[in-house]
């Protein structure tokens, strides 16, 4: 192999998106045809709040290079707290993975509004970005919880 | 897997999919899937040929559900499924895979968008497998509404809404109803009197059969849900009783008390018992516990024993009530900008500085003066008046970085009614820029600066201080580049608007948000311009956004609109997709309930039960659970898991 496989490797993403913000912002980036990598499959979820650590966990067991948990913004959460919520919860998500020996740049949250279309490609293409070089995800892979 | 007979169809959308995906492509992998018993393409989905080729395939291939793999849901979601209602399914019963917005228009290498677009349709058609048929939960209204705030807005509000036959409860915080307009003067661009105009409504309010007013009294607590809200208002101590007090005066006379009068903005001076305006709506003295010696008849009592009306009673309690109502007009209105910011004009420290409201007060024929212009240090009629506008607008660095719309308008109203008080006096308007967009507004303002010589001079000032008898303003022009210094005897500010206190409070009471300046948010800037983003919660007037008189009226009136289009209908839909509890595995231990932000939650015989009509579907609970006990419908561990497998699978 001759090329350099942490430039040019295709990391698998999943992307949990709000209904209400970034699920919107992520259709405003259609819209306005603003192009990103195709990493990262979308999966609706009602608030980044309802996003379970064992969502993410199953993600990594399945073989996901990457989880990105993304929702409205502090104090715009449609549903008046869930993203707090969310943001603390999710923090701790980083910290076990760390624990158990996982590269915590491999999950991200990431806070995009309806009216953030340029913002929800900004946030793909970054972590697709940080991502590659990181190569495949088998610490997690096939592991029973 | 779900067992289910599932039939996916995939829309070129024209080019806008076809032209990166491969939509045969993605159909053909998709038949493959299982549980899916027939896929096929089309042009336009959405278009009639499109909409009754679901509808047959699922009669023809006893088809259990299907996904349509098209553009977001928020545009055919519906449509969709009200095709699956059609042929005789359930609205759960269809799945949306949005593979335009989220593929095919954010990718150009059609290999990778084509794998990406099967992606997205598995996720979808493993939700469908694990959806169960949901019905909508029909809930009751109560044909009541409440409104908050009885400035103008909130009086416009009041009475379209009971005259569309619904019942109104308009509490207000003030003693008196009419808000700001209530001490205006004159209004721009007609001059027509503020009050001549406003108290016919305000009485109308007051007698209204439908209408109950509630003055001095705050919103507490708002609990339930669109339709069906319960309100606890909290009233203060009426120890005047509206119904018995004459208007006779006499209490006033004999209090011994002085304080400064709130509502003459303190240039006049008032005794503890009083009336607020002498068109005050409730119609009655009333007695300020604040600065009443102790509402103690071993300590003054005073008034007690000269009313012969009997009137006042000194023991009377706050009272709380509770209304229900099925919406909510919030009109809280605006104030003035925090004063305290604004050292520099030296507004509160030199006697001759005063704010718009207090030059409106100083016009107007019920005021401290009957109308006459008179400065307040000496009582004099001023010769030099300076107007400055935009104080604390337009000015993000320091101040508000909002234009608050009216002052414009206001200060060459001011300027108009000094002239024609005072025709050999000279007024100055220090301005940045005129914006007078409106009715006759242009007009209005070029009338003030040619027919009444209002003297404009555009530039910011630099400083304002005491010089002997005069007020000392210094500025640019920067027209003309001069420094221009004005021996003025009174100085007139127009104060930005901003968000009254009372909106901060009840934006918190009712859990609506407020935009980035404070002024409540509306649900859509264009669209959704009077509703707040909770259902059936409206908003209407300043406390949204400065504006003037007119259109604050016609953004009440299309919230009262808004309002009664809602309580018309029969019955109102909540959305199915609610948490569930398996009591079997809950515990009771209560974490559930302390998370879920809607209050959705209680606990019955040590298990946690839901109400329906409560949930918002959030999921918090969801995640708040240990036992995994509490799922949201439709959204359940289970399917999430297959979607995610249905991502990474090989
Ligand atoms: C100096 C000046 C001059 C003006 N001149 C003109 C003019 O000539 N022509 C024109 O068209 N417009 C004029 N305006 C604008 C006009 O005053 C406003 O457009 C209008 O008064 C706004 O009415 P509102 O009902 O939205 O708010 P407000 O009049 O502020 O009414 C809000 C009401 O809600 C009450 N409230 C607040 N919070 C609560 C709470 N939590 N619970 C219960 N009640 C609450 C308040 O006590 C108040 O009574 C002028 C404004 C200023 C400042
Ligand atoms: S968190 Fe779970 S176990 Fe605890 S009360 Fe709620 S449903 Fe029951
Ligand atoms: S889904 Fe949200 S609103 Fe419904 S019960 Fe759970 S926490 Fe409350």
């Amino acid at each position: 192999m001759s090329e350099d496989p942490k430039t040019t490797y295709e990391p698998r993403i999943i992307a949990f998106l709000c209904k209400w913000c970034s699920s919107a912002g992520s259709d405003l980036a259609g819209v306005s045809r603003i192009q990103y990598p195709a990493n990262a499959t979308p999966i609706t979820v009602p608030c980044s709040g309802s996003v379970s650590p064992q969502y993410i966990l199953t993600a990594f067991r399945k073989g996901a290079d990457g989880v990105l948990v993304s929702g409205c913004h502090l104090g715009d959460c449609h549903y008046l707290e869930g993203n707090y919520l969310a943001r603390r919860k999710l923090f701790l998500v980083k910290e076990l993975l760390e624990f158990i020996g996982l590269e915590p740049e491999r999950f991200r949250m990431s806070w995009v509004s309806a009216a953030e279309g340029a913002k929800f490609a900004q946030v793909i293409t970054d972590f697709v970005a940080d991502l590659r070089p990181l190569g495949p995800q088998d610490k997690l892979q096939g592991q029973r919880p | 897997m779900s067992g289910k007979r599932i039939g996916v169809f995939v829309c070129h959308c024209g080019n806008n999919i076809a032209g990166t995906v491969d939509v045969a492509q993605v159909a053909s992998v998709m038949a493959a899937e299982d549980g899916v018993v027939c896929t096929s393409d089309h042009a336009y989905m959405c278009s009639d040929p499109g909409q009754n080729a679901v509808i047959a395939a699922i009669k023809e291939n006893a088809l259990d559900g299907v996904v349509v793999s098209c553009c977001s849901p928020n545009l055919h979601e519906r449509t969709f499924r009200e095709n699956a209602k059609a042929a005789g399914l359930n609205a759960f019963d269809c799945e949306i895979a949005n593979i335009r917005e989220q593929c095919a228009w954010v990718h150009r290498d059609p290999g990778e968008a084509t794998e990406k677009a099967i992606r997205i349709s598995r996720v979808a058609v493993r939700r469908l497998g694990r959806n169960r048929a949901l019905d909508a939960i029909a809930i009751g209204v109560t044909r009541r509404v409440l409104v908050v705030g009885a400035g103008i807005a909130g009086i416009q509000a009041s009475l379209d809404l009971a005259a569309a036959g619904l019942e109104v409860v308009l509490v207000e915080r003030q003693a008196t109803i009419g808000g700001r307009m209530m001490g205006l003067s004159e209004t721009f661009p007609t001059l027509d009197c503020s009050q001549c105009v406003l108290s016919p409504r305000m009485v109308e309010v007051a007698r209204h059969p439908r209408i109950t007013l509630m003055v001095s009294s705050e919103v507490e607590k708002v609990s339930g849900y669109v339709g069906n809200f319960q309100v606890r208002i909290r009233r203060q101590a009426a120890y005047v009783d509206p119904d018995l007090c004459k208007l006779c005066d006499d209490c006033a006379q004999v209090c011994p008390v002085v304080a400064p009068n709130e509502y003459e903005l303190g240039l006049s001076a008032r005794r503890a018992i009083f009336m607020p305006y002498p068109q005050a709506i409730p119609a009655t003295y009333t007695l300020d516990a604040a600065s009443c010696l102790g509402l103690n008849p071993v300590v003054c009592g005073k008034c007690r024993d000269v009313c012969e009306a009997g009137a006042i009673a000194y023991d009377r309690k706050p009272e709380t009530v509770v209304e229900q109502v099925g919406a909510v007009v919030v009109a809280t209105g605006f104030d003035l900008y925090g004063q305290q910011q604004l050292g520099e004009y030296g507004l509160g420290a030199i006697e001759d500085v005063l704010d718009g409201l207090q030059f409106e007060r100083l016009c107007s024929a019920s005021g401290p003066t009957k109308g006459k212009i008179l400065r307040p240090s000496d009582h004099r009629a001023p010769k030099d008046v300076v107007f400055i506008q935009c104080v604390g607008s337009r000015d993000p660095a320091r101040h508000c970085a909002w234009c608050s719309k009216i002052c414009c308008m206001y200060t060459a109203k001011h300027a108009k009614l000094f002239k024609h008080q005072v025709p050999d006096g000279r007024a100055y308007v220090f301005y940045i820029d005129i914006r007078s967009g409106g009715k006759g507004y242009e007009e209005f303002v070029q009338g003030v600066m040619e027919e009444d010589e209002v003297m404009y001079l555009r530039g910011r000032v630099s400083r304002v201080y005491q010089d002997g008898d005069k007020v000392r303003v210094f500025g640019t022009d920067t027209l003309s580049g001069q420094n221009v210094e004005i021996a003025a005897d009174l100085v007139v500010l127009a104060l930005a608007m901003q968000p009254s206190a009372g909106t901060a409070a009840i934006a918190k009471t009712l859990k609506i948000s407020r935009d980035k300046d404070g002024f409540l948010a509306e649900a859509h800037p264009k669209l959704r311009p009077v509703e707040s983003v909770t259902a059936g919660v409206f908003l209407a007037g300043t406390a949204q956004g400065p504006k003037d008189i007119p259109e604050t009226v016609a953004q009440a009136s299309a919230a009262a609109a808004k309002a009664i289009g809602l309580l018309s209908q029969p019955q109102l839909s909540h959305a199915p997709t609610v948490a569930a509890v398996r009591s079997r595995l809950c515990t009771g231990c209560r974490m559930c309930v302390d998370t879920c932000p809607y209050d959705a939650i209680r606990l019955v015989n040590g298990k946690a039960v839901v109400t329906d009509v409560l949930c918002e579907g959030c999921g918090s609970c969801v995640t708040s659970c240990l036992r995994a006990a509490i799922q949201v419908k439709n959204s359940t561990p289970l399917q999430m898991k297959e979607m995610i497998e249905a991502v990474l699978r090989v």
